[in-house]
């Protein structure tokens, strides 16, 4: 129902008698073995994936792993030997030229990794280009193209030419030229990867902003995972022309579906992909729900359980605080006989909860400093989980056992 | 062994000359109106309003230094008393060129457009390039007989190569990135071609527009020996009587057309984007103006 766009079976040969070939991959022959007896060159090989309306849906994977082949048959600048692509349950393979035309001028556009701008034409006229290829009256376009470079920050260079500007400013004239006709479909092919770093993860940024916006679906083709992690709803991963697995950045941290995919993650900072959120456990600690609770009751809770340390919120999961066996015991000490005590009183000091969207690297510190698991509460402030020592660290080791 | 390969050709153009002879008398005639007609526009016009256009050409796509050498150069052809045989050849040059390109650079997008069309199409091309000039004079001749017409004929063949192969470069070294993304935006093949491909391939073309001139102008000098008139004709005639001064003086009045039809159609080659007539204009009024305006 919510794909916006279908990816069905996808076949793409390269050669003569893509047929012939096709016939091979299909008795499970692989691209290795087709080359040598054909010379012909799979280029991307049944796959098949949805992509939702509103997402950053990224195609990662090495040069030669079919990734740049595979989303110019989503706008059909190559052709698919095999297969179809829905676009809103269209069938864009078995389009006429004329219905693919009207498709690319309002519905698909496209950014380029060398930016691609005409170098005769302003500015203005670049970031016009799809509307005046469609035939928009000047004014008109113009008008809109304005706009577009205005969401891009570039309104003040619309007179300029693209050799005039910087390599992150003209790569904003390539995404304000397909912001332009304001399509339903975004695809970017290594839309970054031509910029120097500090310029690439600014436009990570300003593509991010645009997104929360207005959510188009974007299709985000990288060879580099931490683009990937940063932009992507869900990322697609492509080995030599096969879609190896589809799910969101952590889902792929945590179960790669083969070595391929492991690989990628040997030496990722995790502490950058994951968040405070996804690494925090509920099943490590006594929960306490506050009302009526006292000190002493409290206290053999936790001995109860064998544990030393539980985690108060109230009935609607608000955070509260944390107490400890030793708290708990030093808080009676102090108490009269008959006083069984409020468990507000044995609450730990100055352990501060962490947010449940924060980086883990921004966790790593508290959890180091601080004797406890840290707690971590959402943006409501209610509380989520715990990160322990332990925990954390088996997290930072995961990228590691790949390798063993 | 004597292979008949000459006996062959001059029976093809035999044939040719039999059979085909409307065609050429219509080729002929267009070839005619327009070597006519420009023969008589520069001569009628006086040579100061030919010597003040084109060093208003040279000082706008140029500099003023160039102008002031296109001044002094056409001051000396006046001076030797060869302006009209100058005209006259230019006159040439320029309907062979504008025959030679309205055939070359359709041709150099065929070509470009349909490897088919490219693998036929190269070796015509070498064949002639190659081709001693000279050899063209003797068909043409027969053809359309002496004068002018048959000269910008063989002129017209001589030159085209060019212009076809570097149309034909130009666009298929056209950045496949700025192809795909004139696709991308729904270009149709109309529009690809000239919303994307002939302004990225214009450097290109230019110099492709330029190479014709100049092989035109060398073509120009040698067909006057089917009579074509012109500065060919001085020179002719300076090696006919072992006259080295006059041969020298035709000389000169070729390699000043030639520097000035070089630097003029390279001008055009090169970023033409901000330079159009209008734009140029533009700047040098509005200039002026703002400072009129009041702030």
């Amino acid at each position: 129902m919510d794909a916006k766009l279908s990816v069905r079976n996808v076949y793409k040969i390269f050669g003569p008698h893509p047929k012939r070939a096709l016939e091979m991959v299909r008795q499970g022959l692989g691209k290795d073995e087709i080359f040598e007896k054909t010379g012909m060159t799979v280029g991307v090989s049944d796959a098949s994936f949805d992509i939702r309306e509103g997402e950053i849906f990224v195609v990662m994977g090495l040069s030669g792993s079919g990734k740049s082949t595979m989303v110019r048959m989503l706008n059909r600048l190559i052709d698919v030997t095999a297969g179809s692509v829905l676009l809103d349950g269209r069938d864009i393979t078995s389009m006429s030229r004329k219905e693919l035309i009207e498709v690319r001028r309002r519905e698909i556009s496209m950014v380029f990794q060398s930016f691609a701008l005409m170098p005769h034409q302003t500015v203005l006229q670049n970031t016009a280009f799809g509307l005046d290829v469609a035939g928009v009256p000047r004014a008109e376009r113009e008008a809109r193209a304005l706009e577009a470079l205005d969401a891009v920050g570039l309104k003040p260079n619309a007179d300029s030419y693209p050799d005039e500007l910087s390599g992150g400013m003209k790569q904003r004239v390539g995404l304000a030229r397909a912001l332009a006709v304001n399509p339903g479909v975004l695809l970017m092919d290594e839309a970054f990867s031509a910029l120097d770093p500090l310029i690439r993860t600014e436009m990570q940024d300003e593509l991010l902003r645009l997104q929360s916006e207005h959510a188009r679906t974007v299709v985000f083709i990288t060879h580099d995972l931490d683009e990937a992690m940063r932009v992507g709803d869900r990322i697609a991963i492509m080995q030599a022309g096969e879609v190896v697995q589809v799910g969101t950045p952590e889902d792929i941290v945590r179960n790669p579906a083969n070595e391929y995919v492991r690989s990628f993650f040997r030496g990722v900072d995790v502490s950058q992909v994951f968040s405070a959120g996804d690494v925090a456990r509920r099943d490590q600690v006594t929960i306490i729900e506050r009302p009526g609770v006292s000190v002493r009751a409290a206290l053999s809770r936790l001995e109860e359980h064998d544990r030393s340390l539980a985690v108060v919120h109230d009935k609607r999961r608000r955070f509260e605080g944390v107490v400890t066996s030793d708290s708990l015991l030093s808080c009676l000490r102090g108490l009269a006989r008959d006083d069984d005590g409020r468990i507000e009183q044995a609450f730990v000091k100055d352990i501060e909860p962490a947010r449940a969207d924060a980086p883990l690297a921004d966790v790593m510190s508290l959890a180091a400093e601080s004797p406890w698991p840290v707690p971590v509460v959402d943006d409501e402030g209610r509380y989520v989980g715990t990160i322990s020592k332990a925990a954390l660290l088996q997290t930072l080791n995961r990228s590691d056992q790949g390798e063993e | 062994m004597d292979l008949p390969i000459g006996e062959g050709i001059s029976a093809a153009v035999d044939f040719m000359l039999e059979h085909f002879q409307g065609a050429f008398d219509f080729f002929a005639a267009i070839l005619k109106f327009l070597t006519g007609g420009l023969t008589d526009l520069l001569g009628w016009l006086p040579a100061w309003v030919v010597i003040v256009v084109l060093a208003g050409l040279a000082l706008w796509r140029v500099n003023w230094k160039f102008a002031l050498f296109v001044v002094a150069a056409l001051g000396v052809v006046l001076g030797m008393q060869l302006w009209e045989q100058t005209m006259e050849t230019l006159a040439l040059v320029l309907a062979a060129a504008i025959v030679a390109l309205g055939l070359g650079l359709p041709l150099g997008v065929a070509m470009a457009k349909s490897d088919l069309v490219a693998a036929v199409l190269r070796p015509v091309l070498d064949f002639m390039q190659t081709l001693p000039a000279f050899v063209y004079l003797i068909p043409a001749a027969m053809f359309f007989g002496l004068g002018q017409v048959p000269g910008a004929i063989a002129t017209v063949i001589f030159s085209m190569p060019p212009s076809v192969r570097l149309m034909n470069l130009g666009i298929r070294h056209v950045d496949v990135e700025n192809v795909e993304a004139g696709r991308a935006f729904g270009c149709n093949p109309f529009q690809l071609l000239f919303k994307v491909e002939l302004p990225l391939a214009m450097p290109s073309i230019m110099a492709g527009i330029n190479q014709t001139i100049m092989l035109g102008l060398s073509m120009v000098v040698i067909a006057s020996m089917i009579g074509a008139g012109g500065l060919g004709n001085t020179v002719l005639t300076g090696i006919q009587r072992l006259d080295v001064g006059l041969g020298f003086e035709g000389g000169l009045g070729v390699v000043v057309l030639a520097i000035i039809l070089d630097r003029l159609t390279q001008s055009f080659g090169q970023a033409g984007r901000k330079d159009s007539p209008l734009g140029r204009l533009k700047k040098l009024f509005g200039g002026e103006g703002s400072e009129r305006t009041p702030t």
